[in-house]
């Protein structure tokens, strides 16, 4: 049941993008289209679920004090293992992410979840609560690849949607879009919560 | 000549047509966190010419005369990210023994830069473009200026937001994200610039 509710909690009641705000760069800049969002996101699951894990075995032996180099360490290691993963494996997909492959380093959403989860918890659950966050944060990633996509390109995952006479709107697959879809999606979500608030004041 | 026109060349494209924020998405976080005030905008954006200039250097440095002699290149991002948080610590004492007026400026915004993607960005980018010393120095400088371009511009913007009568659920980020994809427009503007 815990591991579950672990689950979920990344997934749904504290997606990283959409509701702790963080890792915004990343977010902005590899959402062009879906396919790469997927990828960015397989890349930050991979390092948030191994890193998380590590960093909950160590936990005992890493002093408090050096804490924050030694998250960081462990995190470069793990971003260069799937640098070096997918450009063995997927190199157009890692020429497309190109500098956001070793930026994943500095994603505040890994740190983060290292020192409020990880380094608290078992390994296990620390490891479930990477995977939990990783895939919010490629469900938010893809979703905003795919409007992006479909407005910017007209496609989705390379399919052409419209056939020939679709003119696609380019500034949407520009930098401007990537604020303009973020900022009207949170916008969507305050809109829903508070009217879920609503309701729930009504109701008590 | 035609090396000092490079050099502008950098200079001119990293404040305005690849500005860090509206066109790389490097910084994001400090640019939506510290965007208050256009003093703070000010502090941030000082800090983070200081650093990234600093930074620029010293890894490009690392990076030929360790790294690469070592045939360590895939130590890069590891390396980098590691002298930079060393760095930041390491100003943030100097100026606290040297300028204590400085250190209380900046105090804040100091320990903040090692997780701003700007700086790493900057010093991934200068090995990738193979810049020289001189031109991986003037990148720094300039990518950090149009970074505190594009910051000190938002926040003014937003000190005005502050009295407007905005709708209940565009109060805050979204309202931040629409503003600066309006700014990201304009920037778009200088892209005929360089060709």
């Amino acid at each position: 049941m815990k591991t579950k509710n672990i689950l979920m909690n990344g997934i749904l009641n504290e997606n990283p993008t959409f509701r702790l705000v963080l890792g915004m760069c990343p977010t902005l800049a590899v959402s062009t289209a879906a396919i790469n969002g997927i990828a960015m996101g397989l890349a930050v699951i991979f390092v948030l679920a191994a890193s998380n894990l590590v960093i909950s075995l160590l936990r005992n032996f890493i002093s408090d004090k050096i804490r924050i180099p030694a998250f960081v360490v462990i995190i470069a290691a793990f971003v260069t293992i799937a640098g070096m993963l997918m450009e063995a494996f997927v190199p157009a997909l890692f020429d497309a992410l190109g500098l956001y492959i070793p930026l994943i380093v500095v994603n505040c959403i890994i740190l983060a979840r290292a020192e409020a989860f990880a380094f608290k918890n078992k390994p296990f659950y620390s490891f479930m609560d990477g995977i939990g966050m990783g895939i919010g944060f490629t469900l938010a990633l893809t979703l905003l690849g795919s409007i992006r996509e479909i407005l910017g390109a007209g496609s989705l995952f390379g399919i052409s949607l419209f056939g020939q006479g679709f003119e696609p709107a380019i500034i949407m697959i520009l930098p401007p879009g990537a604020f303009f879809t973020l900022g009207l999606i949170l916008a969507l979500i305050n809109k829903v919560d508070q009217k879920q608030k609503k309701k729930s004041v009504e109701q008590a | 000549m035609e090396y000092i026109s490079s050099l502008f060349l950098i200079l001119l494209s990293s404040i305005l047509v690849n500005n860090f924020i509206m066109s790389r998405f490097l910084g994001i976080c400090p640019f939506l966190g510290v965007s208050k005030q256009v003093s703070t905008a000010v502090g941030m954006g000082a800090a983070v010419t200081f650093v990234m200039a600093m930074a620029s250097v010293i890894t490009y440095l690392a990076y030929y005369f360790i790294l690469e002699p070592l045939n360590m290149e895939y130590m890069q991002t590891l390396a980098f990210i590691l002298i930079i948080a060393a760095l930041v610590q390491f100003i943030e004492m100097v100026i606290q023994k040297m300028s204590p007026s400085l250190y209380q400026a900046l105090g804040v915004y100091l320990p903040l830069i090692t997780t701003n993607c700007a700086v790493l960005g900057v010093a991934i980018l200068n090995i990738e473009e193979k810049y020289d010393l001189l031109q991986t120095l003037v990148n720094g400088v300039s990518g950090a200026l149009g970074f505190t371009l594009a910051i000190v511009l938002f926040a003014g913007i937003r000190e005005r937001l502050e009295l407007a009568d905005i709708p209940e659920p565009l109060k805050g980020f979204p309202l931040a994200m629409i503003t600066a994809g309006l700014m990201s427009v304009a920037f778009l503007g200088f892209q005929g610039l360089i060709k």
